[in-house]
């Protein structure tokens, strides 16, 4: 198509092209506008602070064990932000938690495989996802009554799979799922040594790295993952439409975004990330009771709103649920640390969920304006 | 040839007779004013021409064949495309990522379909440039005037290749100034041969830009006369019914 009415000096359609190249924020002022980037730099502070404030803090261990908690969170709360991106809220994710669990759990018992045991295990908890997604996409009820329902009957399936008995004895694999979820780099790079030989120049790197590097397994789902998620939103398609349906469901209908199985594939992702969890939880633990992972939901949406997602839909980042997840397993575990009374922790992470979504208020009223 | 041709269309819901045998012909090129009061049959028609549901009587032509919609995505597939008058934009995506919404442009790295980002923003950017408009491709739709918002609109039925665009009350919502650059906007797609149906309360506009009016009252057309044979004030009795048809 030939532009040629175009009768204006050459001048001023140089300037349209420069309004047009011109961006309204350069890299550096977009990255200080947004919320994640300060509560990055909260998690830093407090990080610093901390090491100084308490002598346990800044401890091998310690900080193994805020690792592998942030880890647990930190993989729910991926599957969490695609559900919160969309402006859905998924409650059932603690209860799935135990329900993939439980159910891996109980089969391994029974002298199943492992390779057998996981796979049901996360069906077990797909199936719970497909059910809150159909009911919310295909039979239009509220996110929030549907995962609240499924929160109740994903965590009495656990009961009355289990008898409401405590599971620790994991059947031939148990080595195995324990190794999963409560191994660590440590244990790799031993492996490794005694596989080269453990008096080799190779075996004494790896044996030296085993001592250096201790990274719990989850901790490097959750990296894993976390690039997976963050590559997805920005690059595949389907994060396109996610970002499209919490922005304006109808408009993302009406161009032929298919709204619907994408809405049921988050929740289904949402409990396979729960599932995922539960199962690295039950190895670490060595143990499962009906009780893991009760209130996890309230922790995990706190973390992905703390790292800037939007309660109303529309916007919501892998790295800021990672790093919400960190921010809030620090402040948790300093808590304990410095010798604050535990029972004050659903305070914080209370006040935490309302105070982001009091920022966001601000915001949009500022914006309003 | 007319690009659309619509034959003795009526329409029933139940016992109401939303249309009753409406007769329309577009010519490619063409702007044509769609006016009359509220419940007179405009968005019905209009439903129909889009493919949201069929006529109870009449034949629809696109083109040289008759056509049955029964889905918006097959009215679409033959060029017909609608600018909805809340625009159906996504706030929290860029210009360009909304006017590609639902066609994305991908690359594929081995069995990896990824979204191409540059070559999105980079045709979002010409057809803005087409258009005449300031819009910028990666700002976000929620920073922009109505004015924008329209073009962002617009540029979706440009990416499609439509040779009919309806659109409904584009400038029922925004300022003076942006009035000017939708009709501009307007008068862009005409002369790149397009058919506009332009559905609008607003007299002004409609008799800036169309070149034909077509008037509905309650289900029947009243009145469909070049713009120059017609005045404000007879399309005012046409639609209040002063003046029975013309």
């Amino acid at each position: 198509m030939a532009e040629t009415a175009d009768t204006r000096p050459a001048g001023i359609a140089m300037t349209l092209d420069e309004t047009i190249q011109r961006q309204t924020y350069g890299v550096f002022g977009r990255v200080l506008t947004r919320q994640t980037f300060w509560v990055f730099v909260a998690a830093v502070v407090a990080f610093v602070y901390l090491s100084f404030a308490s002598d346990a803090f800044f401890t091998g261990n310690n900080l193994f064990n805020v690792a592998r908690n942030c880890a647990f969170v930190g993989i729910i709360a991926l599957g969490m932000t695609a559900v919160i991106i969309t402006g859905g809220i998924d409650l059932s994710v603690g209860s799935i938690l135990c329900l993939a669990g439980m159910v891996t759990g109980m089969m391994m018992a029974a002298d199943y495989s492992i390779w057998i045991a996981v796979p049901c295990g996360l069906g077990a908890a797909l199936l719970a996802g497909f059910v809150n997604g159909y009911l919310i996409a295909y039979l239009g009820m509220p996110p929030f009554v549907v995962t609240l329902g499924m929160m109740s009957v994903a965590r009495s399936a656990a009961m009355v799979l289990s008898g409401n008995q405590m599971v620790y004895q994991f059947g031939s694999d148990h080595a195995k799922l324990v190794a999963i979820g409560g191994g660590s780099t440590s244990g790799w790079f031993d492996g490794l040594a005694g596989l080269v030989g453990p008096d080799s120049a190779l075996g004494g790197l790896f044996h030296g790295l085993a001592a250096l590097v201790n990274i719990p397994n989850p901790a490097i789902v959750l990296a894993v993952l976390a690039l997976i998620f963050g590559f997805t939103f920005r690059w595949a398609r389907w994060g396109r439409y996610i970002f499209a349906i919490g922005g304006n469901e109808q408009a993302a209908t009406l161009t032929g975004v298919p709204v619907r199985p994408i809405k049921v594939s988050v929740y289904m992702l949402s409990a396979l990330m729960a599932g995922i969890a539960g199962i690295l939880q039950v190895g670490w633990l060595g143990t499962i009771t009906t009780g893991m992972g009760v209130g996890m939901e309230l922790i995990v949406i706190a973390a992905v709103v703390i790292g800037g997602a939007n309660l109303a839909g529309g916007s919501g980042t892998a790295f800021g649920a990672i790093v919400g997840a960190v921010l809030i397993e620090m402040i948790r575990n300093s808590l304990t640390l410095l010798g604050i009374n535990p029972f004050w922790q659903g305070t914080f992470v209370g006040t935490f969920i309302i105070v982001a979504v009091l920022f966001d208020r601000i915001r949009s009223l500022r914006q309003a304006e | 040839m007319p690009v659309l041709e619509l034959t003795n269309i009526s329409k029933h819901f139940g016992a109401i007779h939303a249309l009753n045998d409406v007769s329309l012909s577009l010519e490619g090129g063409e702007v044509v004013g769609l006016m009359g009061d509220n419940g007179a049959g405009k968005s019905t028609l209009v439903k129909i021409i889009a493919g949201n549901f069929p006529p109870t009587h009449g034949t629809i032509r696109v083109g040289d064949r008759e056509v049955h919609f029964h889905k918006p995505v097959e009215a679409r597939e033959l060029g017909i495309e609608i600018v909805y008058q809340d625009l159906a934009l996504c706030n929290n995506l860029t210009a360009a990522a909304n006017v590609f919404l639902g066609r994305e442009l991908h690359k594929v790295y081995g069995p990896l379909r990824v979204l191409d980002h540059a070559a999105m923003n980079r045709r979002a950017g010409e057809l803005f440039a087409q258009l005449k408009s300031e819009t910028r491709p990666r700002d976000l739709v929620r920073q922009m005037s109505g004015g924008q918002r329209q073009a962002v609109a617009i540029a979706r039925t440009r990416l499609a290749d439509a040779r009919i665009v309806l659109m409904d009350e584009p400038t029922a919502a925004i300022s003076v100034r942006q009035v000017a650059e939708v009709l501009n906007l307007i008068a862009t797609l005409r002369n790149h041969g397009i058919a506009v149906v332009l559905i609008s309360h607003r007299m002004p506009d409609v008799f800036s830009v169309s070149d034909r009016i077509v008037v509905l009252r309650r289900g029947r057309k009243v009145a469909d006369k070049r713009i120059s044979d017609s005045s404000p004030e007879e399309v005012t009795g046409l639609i209040t019914g002063a003046i029975e048809t013309a």
